[in-house]
């Protein structure tokens, strides 16, 4: 672990302090959005039928019932782009007229009590004209597949093309074109706690307040105040504590917009909390993909040029505010990874299908794309010969900044370092010999290389060249010190488990002196925040965290033009520290509790050479930076069984400088356990008609404390100038590697049977019916 | 709709005498009837573990017992961990090896851990690892929560 990197002041950076998030959540004085009582409770009718034209829906006599027909007012969510040959489509709050996937709402009850409502629930009778539905995105783009929206007359609803000048010439004269077709099967991002909602009116301003398990309560009141067609003023929405969201809570659920229609309609309080059922079959899905890649290397083994074909299965509706272009267009964008490879070509379809929407999830499209690209890595590296390894030196991006060949500019960083850094750590030849011994008495032993990039803190113009018509790039905060001397920052960001509280705090005591216990950080409520992009995209330290800094400058310039004021001494003297304004080198000092007090209190005496108050802003729009890391997973495959141990995991990590090394090694380990989940485990399963087989816990897997291994991290800090805290995003990172790693490490164990499994995730059955195909053939 | 039992929960030490129907599980009882909201819920199928409490000793998954089931039992949720301000260790491992991210595993875990150790104080590192697997987290990947349950393991036998 690195040394503290800031040379002067208290040193708060850098250091692995304990979260200021804890005390309250040992003891159980967490606040999540289920613990709030309510005056009625919601549960929602789903349909069992993935695809058809409602015939009727009836209610039991004397319920309190919703269904589309009370809401006709009401504005289907509809997400847009403005490019990529997009096709808006709405996805109705209730469903109207049609249901496009098994688990759509259509229709909400109403009682005093949750069981109450859950019995109603069971008493909604509903006729659907089934029809046969599309599970597979496959079958969505045959010719003569049923249409899902009237607005989509080939089901695609979002396409890129790209091509760089040049290519053909460059991949005609190729030495070898090495090719992989990999799967992606359906997963869940499956946070702890499920989602859930809670809006009460209030009588006296008229106003709702939104509580819910949402990773971006100001765009969420925003899109609610659009649906419903009312000022944003009249609606309040807080994040509470949150149960972990991975990026499922960052989608508009069409329940909160009911919540608040209810909530305003009928004066009183509504609240839904989602159960896991609902969460594995109704909230939003991600990385169902298929990808087919191509590439065209010189007779050394360099990479002249990619061909990529994408289709991403982004279910029945498009998702607010990321839209459905998030899985495909993020993957057309960054398909080439960490690799310098100067020409591409690539075609990217989003496809609608009668399965639950797609949204973001940890990583976003690029756990696919890292475990397409670095199986092809391995397939390229056998074709030519020559270790994995050493395909990866040749290909490795070295040179920075890097323009890639879809324009993304690549800060300093240090890919083939990391890659050494891991390799050092493994002792290759000493694995290769322990694998030969292994084999000869039946024991499959693999090892697995991934190495990626991980983009993050993207900043407007990022979004911007997507075509969103929302850019959630930028972020403000407001920093105080109150008369008492106490700190509190305000941020748009709204963490959940990530530990911003604390880092944020850091970032301030470094630059005003007072210590982070004596800082607070205020998010997640529309009231008493500053309008901002919640968290997402390993954005909220770089962007969140860049503004903090501003803001703590800013405050830093306004404490020592008071001190030197009060201390009647150059403001280059001026050191603040331990709460105190000192002047260097004396005994004179001031505390900053003291200042703070006299700017409120006193300010005649600074003849207006400040402003009254102690409060400073901070905006920060950055370019965007890239982490990377080298990945090493090795695996034992049980070649009887299917079963896959993974026995060590190595990871050699840049994400820049840190600023709490304890919550950034919390961050990777979580996202390689995601991972690890995400290559051996997880799967949501639709059966034909287009139910979920995987509905519980005990059918949906993911990985318990027995299927990770101790988890070895290493850390470079490249401090990139991309960024004003040098820091560089990591959240998804974990998640993005460990997956290839891992599949990579499977095939490597199962080499000597000349089986290949190019699907995540490989299960037993998916090794096992691969072993099986061998044989026979 | 049912007709509602009288039930007598014994939680931390204090009595709640509530009236529940036969099918209210001793989670939403904790929770809703007694005001106890430390103790999550995130499966209600028995495989998350969000819901561990302790009931006469032993750790038990709340939402796969009746409330009526506990009549007159000994309950422990996280609000009993503490005296007064003066944490559990393993509250103050969790927060010392950073065992947490978004908290909301947390109380199940620790009830979990408790639990176990209070029984077995000698309990080996593989037989926790064991009994650590059986409740789900999504945010720390483990490592951290195995480090802090072992500190504290540690830190409880020395105090004996
Ligand atoms: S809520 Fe009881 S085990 Fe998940
Ligand atoms: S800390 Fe979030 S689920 Fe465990």
């Amino acid at each position: 672990m690195s040394a503290p990197t800031k040379g002067s002041g208290s040193n708060w950076v850098g250091r692995s302090i304990r979260r200021l998030e804890d005390p309250a959540l040992v003891i159980g004085q967490g606040r999540f959005t289920a613990d709030l009582p309510a005056a009625n409770w919601v549960r929602f009718a789903r349909s069992a039928m993935a695809s058809g034209a409602i015939k009727s829906i009836s209610a039991p006599d004397g319920a309190m019932v919703i269904t589309a027909a009370d809401l006709k007012d009401v504005k289907p969510i509809r997400p847009m782009l403005h490019k990529f040959e997009y096709r808006p489509i709405g996805y109705p709050v209730l469903a109207d007229g049609v249901v496009r996937f098994a688990g759509e709402c259509f229709a909400a009850a109403v009682a005093p009590t949750e069981e109450e409502a859950e019995d109603i629930v069971d008493r909604i009778e509903i006729a659907i004209d089934e029809r046969k539905p599309l599970i597979d995105s496959r079958d969505a783009i045959a010719s003569g597949a049923p249409k899902l929206h009237p607005e989509s007359p080939d089901n695609v609803i979002v396409q890129g093309l790209v091509k760089t000048e040049g290519f053909d010439a460059v991949w005609n004269g190729a030495h070898k074109i090495v090719e992989i077709t990999a799967r992606s099967r359906r997963q869940n991002a499956t946070p702890m706690e499920p989602r859930g909602g809670h809006a009460a009116y209030e009588m006296s301003t008229g106003r709702v307040t939104l509580t819910c398990a949402t990773q971006m309560p100001h765009l969420t009141r925003t899109a609610i105040a659009d649906v419903l067609g009312f000022p944003e003023s009249d609606l309040r929405v807080v994040a509470p504590d949150v149960g972990g969201g991975f990026g499922q809570k960052m989608s508009l659920a069409p329940e909160y917009v009911l919540l608040v229609w209810l909530a305003r309609k009928h004066r009183s309080s509504f609240a839904w909390t989602e159960d896991r059922r609902e969460n594995l079959i109704a909230s939003f899905h991600s990385r169902d993909q298929h990808v087919s890649l191509k590439a065209a290397f010189d007779q050394n083994g360099k990479l002249l040029a990619l061909n990529a074909d994408i289709l991403s299965n982004i279910g029945a509706y498009s998702c607010y505010p990321t839209t459905c272009g998030v899985e495909p267009l993020m993957a057309m964008a960054e398909m080439p990874g960490p690799y310098d490879v100067r020409q591409y070509q690539c075609r990217s379809r989003g496809v609608v299908t009668n399965t639950c929407p797609m949204a973001p999830y940890r990583g976003v499209s690029r756990p696919v794309i890292t475990f397409t690209l670095e199986r092809l890595m391995d397939k390229a590296a056998a074709a030519f010969g020559i270790d994995p390894i050493d395909i990866r030196r040749r290909n490795l991006i070295d040179k920075f900044p890097y323009t890639s060949a879809m324009g993304l500019v690549f800060d300093e960083a240090s890919y083939k370092e990391t890659l050494e850094l891991a390799v050092e750590h493994i002792d290759v030849p000493a694995f290769r010999k322990r694998q030969q011994e292994a084999r000869a008495k039946g024991k499959y032993l693999g090892l697995g290389f991934a190495t990626f990039s991980e983009r993050g803190g993207y900043g407007s113009p990022a979004f911007a060249a997507r075509g969103m018509a929302i850019t959630p790039g930028w972020e403000n905060v407001e920093l105080t010190i109150d008369p008492s001397g106490y700190v509190e920052l305000r941020i748009g960001s709204s963490p959940h488990g990530q530990g911003l509280r604390t880092t944020l705090a850091q970032i301030i005591a470094d630059e005003i002196g007072i210590e982070p216990s004596r800082i607070k950080v205020i998010h997640g409520d529309t009231d008493r925040t500053p309008y901002g992009w919640g968290t997402f995209a390993s954005r909220s330290l770089v962007i969140c965290g860049g503004a903090t800094l501003i803001a703590a400058q800013n405050m830093r310039a306004k404490l020592i033009k008071m001190a030197s004021h009060m201390l009647e001494a150059e403001g280059g003297d001026i050191v603040l520290e331990d709460g105190m304004a000192k002047v260097a080198g004396t005994d004179r000092s001031v505390p900053i509790a003291e200042m703070a007090r006299e700017a409120y209190h006193q300010t005649h005496r600074f003849k207006g050479a400040i402003e009254p108050g102690m409060t400073e802003k901070g905006s920060y729009d950055p370019p965007g930076t890239f982490s990377n890391a080298c990945h090493v997973a090795i695996v034992e495959v049980d070649v009887k069984t299917g079963k896959v141990t993974v026995e060590r995991f190595v990871a050699a990590e840049d994400a820049g400088r840190l600023i709490n090394p304890m919550i950034a090694d919390g961050q990777v380990h979580g996202g390689i356990a995601q991972g690890i989940g995400n290559a051996l485990l997880e799967e949501i399963v639709y059966d034909e008609s287009g139910n979920i087989l995987t509905s519980t816990l005990a059918d949906y897997l993911p990985p318990t404390a027995h299927e990770i291994p101790v988890i070895e991290l290493h850390h470079l800090e490249t401090h990139t100038s991309a960024t004003n805290t040098k820091a560089k995003g990591l959240g998804e990172g974990g998640a993005i590697g460990s997956p290839a790693a891992v599949i990579n490490a499977v095939n490597d164990a199962l080499a000597p049977f000349g089986v290949q499994i190019d699907e995540m995730p490989a299960t037993p059955q998916r090794i096992r019916a691969a072993l099986r195909a061998k044989e026979r053939a | 709709m049912s007709e509602k039992t009288s039930v007598t929960l014994n939680i931390n030490g204090r009595n709640f005498s509530i009236q529940v129907e036969p099918r209210r599980t001793l989670a939403d009882a904790i929770r809703e009837d007694c005001g106890q909201t430390g103790t999550h819920i995130g499966c209600e199928h028995g495989v998350c573990g969000a819901c561990t409490v302790i009931v006469n000793g032993e750790p038990v998954r709340s939402c796969l017992m009746f409330a009526a089931q506990a009549d007159g039992k000994k309950i422990r949720t996280v609000e009993g961990l503490a005296r007064g301000d003066e944490l559990h260790p393993m509250q103050r491992a969790f927060m010392e090896h950073h065992g947490l991210q978004c908290g909301f595993c947390t109380p199940g875990f620790l009830m979990l851990a408790v639990g176990v150790l209070e029984r077995e104080p000698d309990i080996g590192d593989d037989e926790l690892l064991d009994v650590l697997s059986s409740n789900l987290c999504r945010c720390t990947g483990y490592q951290n929560i195995i480090k802090a349950v072992r500190a504290a393991a540690a830190e409880m036998r020395g105090s004996k």
